[in-house]
């Protein structure tokens, strides 16, 4: 099996255009989680944070429960191989302030653990499962990490794409 | 069914296991529950998923983006349209393309009928899981409707692929404002009757009134979203909270329950499809004659980055994120489904209820397993 190569490809980038909560929203990032090592980006109109994988669960547990945050909706939890590294995304809304942020954190692909944020939002439960069965992401203190989408016994991870999808040749 | 005893820790009685599905007619495709129960009461259920597992984003990863669209047909296979347009936005959105009106409105008139044809099916279908074998006649007559007239504009009554980037495949054809008024005319007057045949039938109020009860704070913490998270009294909607496409060119209303309740789930959806024609009359005043794609080139390339777009689907906030590395072909397509977290909150919601009941409490979800699944 051929090791996957990243695709490398010369192109514009899209343009980053915040809107006055993103803005407001990544001034006020920093203020609130000080004691943090974080770094606030921008794509397209929505606030990145990026952290490392240990503070995960106390960034997110800042982000639901300050006020001036409020992030009391997960909108998606996915998980992005970028072959020398696993992205773990979080997608978070707050339907009481109407603004929205994305955490980010990265993982080697050979250690992928990261601390789970059921305990925030139990709406995370199910998106870490399935991030595990297909990336093969560690979610530490899940409290059922057991296969979802695929069935019991099925070896490898198919979302990554180490993993051969148009000549798998199973069936 | 198969029927197994295990001894509880607990004390004398005995909880019984219970396995229902992956092949049962009320499982909404294949999805098996397994529940454990004492007596009539359920002690806890655990769901069981998968068994549709395509590897649909997957997939998408070796197709270029005119390709994917077909692939997203195929996740909610009850409103294809909605999922159509919510990968297409989802691309324009990272290119910066602007669609022209009357291709937006196009959009915007065959997803409301989506919407009502998949809030048909799930009338029809509820009503049946609830011991009523009419509804489904009706329901179904009223979604027949329908999908001819979307035979007449996509070619297809299912799998449409219609949604381009940029717009849509083509104009439409030219009786449809004739066929779309006689259309909306006999649904206002079927969903009265639907309304009249099931909303207020006492065994049917007795079947869902105070069943399966979720609270607004619990339904946001589960992620819920779509018709169980109003029904919960949560006024949240994706049309109005975060408006994409040409929704806020529309003066509509949002229905909202009071209990959350299997009953005020349903009744959330009757509502809502009167609002849906509410959007579809609105949207046929200010259609406008004018082209109906922007200038695209034949193979999409959008620039590097990474966009996440979500769109109210009949089912809830369908959601995706797309990460693009200039390429024609998508590097990742996550798909946000909504029946996917909504199937979460099924465990909560069956917690202490009456086992005859776990269908109908599964019923008010919607699934649709080719999104669970996906």
């Amino acid at each position: 099996m051929e090791k996957p190569q990243k695709r490398e490809r010369e192109g514009p980038e899209a343009s980053v255009a915040l809107d006055d909560k993103g803005q407001a929203l990544s001034v006020l990032l920093p203020d609130v989680l000080s004691e943090v090592d974080i770094e606030v980006g921008a794509a397209l109109d929505e606030v990145v944070l990026t952290v490392r994988p240990a503070d995960v669960t106390a960034v997110c547990r800042t982000a639901k429960d300050d006020p001036r945050l409020a992030f009391d909706y997960l909108r998606c939890l996915s998980a992005v191989d970028y072959i020398d590294r696993l992205e773990v995304v979080y997608h978070l809304f707050s339907l009481q302030k109407r603004h929205k942020l994305v955490i980010k954190t990265s993982v080697p692909p050979d250690n992928p653990k990261v601390p789970t944020v059921v305990s925030v939002w139990a709406g995370a439960n199910w998106f870490e499962r399935e991030a595990h069965d297909l990336f093969g992401i560690e979610f530490e203190h899940h409290p059922n990490l057991e296969p979802l989408l695929l069935y019991e016994g099925f070896e490898g991870h198919p979302g990554l794409k180490s993993f051969p999808f148009h000549d798998y040749d199973e069936w | 069914m198969q029927i197994t005893q295990q001894p509880n820790q607990q004390g004398d009685t005995v909880d019984m296991m219970v396995n229902m599905g992956p092949q049962h007619p009320s499982t909404h495709g294949v999805f098996r529950l397994v529940i454990w129960i004492d007596g009539e009461r359920i002690v806890r259920a655990e769901p069981h998923i998968g068994y549709l597992h395509r590897g649909s984003e997957k997939l998408c990863e070796g197709e270029q983006y005119s390709q994917v669209i077909t692939l997203f047909d195929r996740l909610d296979y009850v409103a294809n349209l909605n999922c159509e347009l919510a990968f297409c936005l989802a691309v324009e959105k990272l290119m910066g393309l602007e669609v022209p009106d009357r291709a937006s409105y196009i959009r915007v008139i065959l997803c409301e009928l989506n919407r009502i044809a998949s809030h048909m099916l799930f009338y029809g279908v509820y009503g049946m899981e609830a011991g009523a074998i009419t509804p489904i006649l009706y329901g179904f007559r009223e979604r027949e409707r329908i999908q001819s007239l979307f035979e007449g504009v996509t070619g297809a009554r299912m799998m449409h692929n219609y949604i381009r980037v940029g717009g849509v495949k083509e104009d439409l054809p030219e009786d449809f404002p004739k066929r779309l008024s006689t259309l909306t005319a006999q649904l206002r007057a079927g969903i009265d009757e639907c309304d009249k045949l099931l909303t207020n039938n006492e065994m049917f109020l007795a079947r869902t009134k105070g069943i399966g009860t979720i609270t607004g704070p619990d339904a946001i913490d589960y992620g819920l979203t779509g018709p169980p998270l109003r029904a919960a009294g949560v006024l949240e909607d994706v049309r109005v909270s975060d408006p994409y496409s040409i929704y806020d060119r529309f003066d509509f209303g949002i229905p909202v329950g009071t209990y959350g309740d299997c009953w005020d789930r349903y009744y959330v959806r009757m509502e809502e499809m009167r609002q849906s024609l509410v959007i579809i009359e609105q949207a046929m005043e200010q259609m406008e004659p004018g082209p109906v794609s922007a200038k695209v080139r034949r193979i999409a390339r959008p620039p590097k980055g990474e966009v996440y777009l979500r769109t109210e689907s009949p089912r809830g906030d369908f959601g995706v994120y797309l990460v693009s590395d200039g390429s024609d072909k998508p590097y990742r397509v996550k798909v946000r489904a909504p029946s996917f977290a909504n199937l979460q909150a099924l465990q909560h919601m069956l917690r202490e209820a009456y086992v005859a009941d776990a269908v109908v409490i599964l019923g008010s979800i919607d699934i649709v397993l080719g999104e669970v699944d996906r």
